[in-house]
């Protein structure tokens, strides 16, 4: 399976990311985009990492989507750090697979483990003005479900 | 043992890692964690409720009953918000 997992400062180009996975076996590619999202005064976000273990756990989070859902053929995930502006893409899920269905699936098991399991940091700004995001619980009870029989 | 410390975390103890020595009574996250709390100051602020925090050994995410050795990356840090 092709795995492409990059954390980058810099945007993305989300057809050429598409255009990266589409082979012979792909039926299917099922993308997320997650954007910076204004209201509230907010002006943006400041997002930092933990170099290593990042990359290691999303890593993983894409090895047990390739073992529950087999026809995947190929999946990259970049997700940006530092600052963005409101507008601004933030993470990229693509699963490229034989059947639709996988694809569909796959990318919203990864978008839900990334927000539970990769230790992503962000900060809303709001001008000068910077505030921890909190963690939330509906984004556990999203994680959780796919445990369930 | 290499300690790091991400998000709010850092900014209250003021500072992204530290070496701290592994010795007896560092049985586990946990151990370290209350270490960290009785040097006052902002240390004391990061770790005065263990439930806010999370914790990682050698890049891995733990409890704070996991064991510790020596030559463990140690990481603590609030829950995750990325995405």
């Amino acid at each position: 399976m092709h795995l492409n997992v990059q954390i980058q400062q810099e945007d993305f180009d989300v057809a050429d990311e598409i255009e990266a996975l589409t082979t012979d076996e792909a039926g299917a590619v099922a993308t997320f985009t997650g954007l910076v999202r204004g209201g509230d005064g907010i002006t943006g976000l400041v997002i930092e990492h933990y170099p290593g273990m990042t990359e290691r756990e999303i890593r993983h989070i894409a090895e047990q989507a390739q073992a529950r859902w087999t026809l995947i053929t190929g999946i990259t995930i970049i997700h940006r750090i530092g600052r963005l502006s409101v507008g601004e893409r933030i993470v990229l899920v693509a699963v490229a697979s034989a059947h639709r269905q996988s694809a569909f699936a796959a990318c919203e098991f990864l978008m839900d483990y990334l927000k539970t399991r990769a230790p992503f940091w962000k900060q809303e700004a709001r001008g000068e003005a910077l505030s921890w995001v909190e963690h939330r619980a509906s984004d556990d009870a999203a994680a959780e479900r796919w445990r369930k029989p | 043992m290499n300690v790091l410390y991400f998000a709010w975390v850092r900014q209250k103890v003021g500072r992204s890692d530290e070496v701290i020595e592994h010795g007896p009574s560092l049985r586990t996250v946990g151990d370290l964690a209350l270490l960290l709390a009785s040097r006052g100051g902002g240390y004391a602020e990061a770790f005065a409720d263990l439930r806010r925090l999370r914790a990682a050994v050698n890049q891995h995410h733990v409890g704070m009953d996991a064991p510790l050795a020596a030559g463990d990356e140690v990481a603590f840090f609030p829950p995750v918000t990325g995405g």
